[in-house]
């Protein structure tokens, strides 16, 4: 005789098998979801993220569709009003650019424009960011544009325990939810617990807790800052790192609790800098800890160019080295002066 | 020659050669000849409503027009003159269908028996839409040219997997088949057997751009085929025939036959909204020769040469009419009264602390304005 075993809650899964879990869980508790892009049916998309779903749903619930990330963002906003709960895909992150009209016009805008009489309870999965070796087009960092669109809610998980349970906090979601993957962590992998709820979304991570300097990032530049922080360590720097999860909402008590407990503060973003997520966060962090800093807010981000070719990537992108002057730069040796600001006696 | 399998399947997809016609300009009816499909005269009770909901619908687009002038709306699109579209395509739906409605559909909206009211909020500027989409199936005017056809496809394949027996119709004008969002749409619509209905009231002008100026296609309905979708052309200035089309683009969708495009050719009179000088782009000879075309004064001569409508039928629409203007100005006049904090109601269903934050400070400075009197 053979017992069957309950499936362990804890598995040990990659960053995009834990996406695939999200989806086969969030498919089999709710039939109004359905999943479907470019290439997502049979083949399980680019990515494999949705791998075997039309095998074990149907077509009718994982499919193609015609190549055309607008059509696909419409569609999905029309199903919605017919109450269902649609995720779809854009292959990469510059290839969503076509569908941004309907993003920023409609997405966004749907229920504040009609008094929340229509809920658009979607999800747009944008796997972002490079470090993989991709071709043009294939490696934007386009947080910034959703995260500056009021109404939208952006999430950018970084391990796969938080892939797992924020897409399934998306998809419950009755917001629009853009859910930006980061690619060159697909292939992390994690323990994952499905069986209970992880970290809520809309509260940052102290993925690393350290006392002398903040360095907050989010997605695909937590494993470099974390890096960055093991390097500073054995230079005698305690640098905490904040994982900030979901860029809209954002997190301020963490991050400021954070810097006012260091009084230094990088922030780390692979996006090119100017007018980006990284410097809304320098920003924000300026206005509500000006008195516990002991130096300026810096960025370490990515160069104000197109993203480059794919030999030319590791000198675009944020590194240990860039990250070190950094902090090198945060006037080490003087010890904040807080008394003439009044905050300590 | 040989007529092939594929040549049916061809065949069933083309538009009739002329705009399908019931009833000519001087109210005579037309014999049907060449066209693709069989068009039947509507009943007269169908006939006789569709033309008391002309009446009522330009006169509440004459006093919207007249709103503007007096500065109770901040922009107007007229629709007067497209009529027949407008009212004969409200009148063919019913009301589990939905509707994407333009900016320039409030008549079409007014005649599915939204509040006017509610129905000119968009334009009033005091909220972006005044009526609930949900409750009259009915989204909100959009702005963004051949945006919402998208939406209506979406929906139309929603209300295919509920399996009910209703469409989604998407209106359009001539300029807006040149979108990326057109294509998308009736490419999406056809792919998955979606019933949505994609009614193009070809008005010949994008603001001031004449259709020549907007395609090389001999007609938009044209452009559905390329879709493997069916289509009709139709005077758009003849209300029966609009029913006509409607009716048989409606049993197409229900049957499971998936989407259908119609092009209305018809004339917008006035401008493109108040804003804007008509006759810098048109001749009046032109406009003078469209009056001819009016499509209440047709539908008025055919009923009327029938025994269908006499003149107290016709003075006691014309009365409702005039009642429907007064109670529209009379509310239009009163200021309306909008709270600020509502502001920061439905950004989201679940609101973020950056919002709260916001809502924080705008209910400080109001409470701060009232401590002083202001």
């Amino acid at each position: 005789m053979t017992t069957l075993e309950a499936p362990a809650a804890t598995q040990t899964l990659t960053f995009s098998k834990a996406i695939n879990q999200a989806l086969r869980d969030a498919m089999a508790h709710d039939d109004n979801v359905l999943m479907f892009g470019e290439d997502v049916g049979v083949l399980g998309g680019v990515f494999r993220v949705t791998d075997g779903l039309t095998k074990e749903f149907g077509e009718e619930r994982c499919f193609d569709t015609p190549l055309a990330e607008s059509g696909i963002v419409g569609f999905a906003i029309g199903l919605c009003y017919t109450g269902f709960r649609p995720v779809v895909e854009m292959q990469f992150d510059a290839f969503a650019y076509p569908a941004f009209e309907q993003i920023a016009s409609h997405v966004a805008k749907m229920h504040n424009r009609t008094n929340g009489s229509v809920s658009l309870p979607m999800v747009i999965r944008v796997p972002y960011a490079g470090g993989i070796g991709g071709v043009e087009h294939h490696c934007d960092s386009s947080e910034g544009y959703y995260a500056h669109t009021p109404g939208l809610k952006v999430y950018t998980p970084a391990t796969p325990e938080d892939a797992y349970w924020m897409l399934r906090a998306a998809i419950d979601d009755p917001d629009p939810v853009v859910f930006m993957e980061p690619k060159v962590a697909y292939w992390n992998k994690a323990d994952v617990d499905t069986s209970a709820p992880g970290q809520p979304v809309g509260e940052a991570a102290v993925r690393r807790p350290g006392k002398d300097v903040t360095l907050i990032t989010y997605g695909p530049s937590l494993a470099i800052s974390l890096k960055a922080a093991a390097a500073a360590a054995e230079e005698g720097w305690d640098v905490e790192v904040i994982d900030l999860r979901s860029i809209v909402p954002l997190d301020d008590r963490t991050v400021m609790e954070s810097v006012r407990h260091t009084g230094r503060c990088i922030v780390v973003s692979e996006a090119q800098e100017f007018a980006g997520v990284a410097g809304e966060l320098a920003a924000r962090i300026t206005e509500q800890c000006f008195h516990s800093l002991a130096a300026p807010v810096l960025r370490v981000s990515g160069l104000p160019l197109p993203y480059p070719a794919p030999m030319l990537e590791h000198t675009y992108l944020p590194g240990v080295d860039r990250i070190l002057d950094a902090i090198e730069r945060l006037q080490w040796d003087d010890e904040p002066d807080l008394t003439h600001h009044g905050v300590q006696s | 020659m040989q007529t092939t399998t594929q040549d049916v399947a061809v065949e069933a997809f083309l538009p009739s050669p002329r705009p399908v016609q019931l009833i000519d300009p001087t109210g005579a009816e037309v014999t049907q000849e060449g066209t693709r499909r069989p068009y039947a005269m509507p009943t007269a009770d169908r006939l006789q409503d569709v033309w008391r909901h002309m009446v009522l619908g330009r006169r509440f687009d004459l006093q919207a027009t007249a709103l503007t002038k007096q500065g109770r709306l901040a922009v107007y699109p007229s629709s007067r003159g497209q009529e027949a579209c407008q009212v004969g395509v409200m009148r063919s739906l019913t009301t589990r269908d939905w509707v994407f409605p333009t900016y320039r559909e409030s008549m079409a909206l007014v005649t599915r028996g939204i509040d006017p009211v509610e129905v000119l909020t968009l334009l009033r500027g005091s909220a972006h839409c005044g009526y609930d989409p949900m409750k009259h199936r009915t989204a909100a005017q959009c702005t963004p040219l051949a945006t919402q056809l998208v939406h209506a496809a979406g929906t139309a394949d929603g209300l295919r997997r509920r399996g009910e027996d209703s469409v989604a119709l998407g209106f359009i004008g001539d300029g807006a088949t040149s979108e990326g969002d057109f294509h998308e749409a009736l490419n999406f619509a056809a792919v998955f057997d979606a019933p949505a209905i994609f009614f193009v009231q070809n008005n010949k002008y994008a603001i001031s751009v004449p259709l020549s100026k907007q395609t090389k296609a001999p007609s938009l309905a044209y452009k559905a085929v390329g879709y493997g979708m069916a289509c009709e052309q139709v005077d758009g200035n003849d209300p029966a025939a609009v029913l006509a089309v409607m009716d048989a683009a409606l049993r197409h969708c229900r049957g499971g036959s998936g989407p259908f495009l119609i092009e209305a050719h018809t004339y917008r009179m006035d401008a493109h909204t108040n804003a804007d000088d008509a006759s810098r782009y048109r001749s009046g000879d032109e406009v003078t020769a469209w009056l001819d075309r009016d499509p209440i004064a047709r539908l008025e001569a055919y009923l009327r040469a029938r025994g269908l409508l006499n003149d107290d039928q016709a003075n006691a629409v014309r009365q409702e009419a005039e009642a429907l203007a007064t109670d529209l100005r009379d509310r239009m006049n009163v200021d309306p009264q909008v709270d600020p904090m509502s502001l920061f109601d439905n950004v989201f269903s679940q609101s973020t602390p950056q919002v709260e934050q916001a809502r924080a400070m705008v209910r400080a400075e109001l409470d701060a304005d009232q401590e002083e009197g202001r």
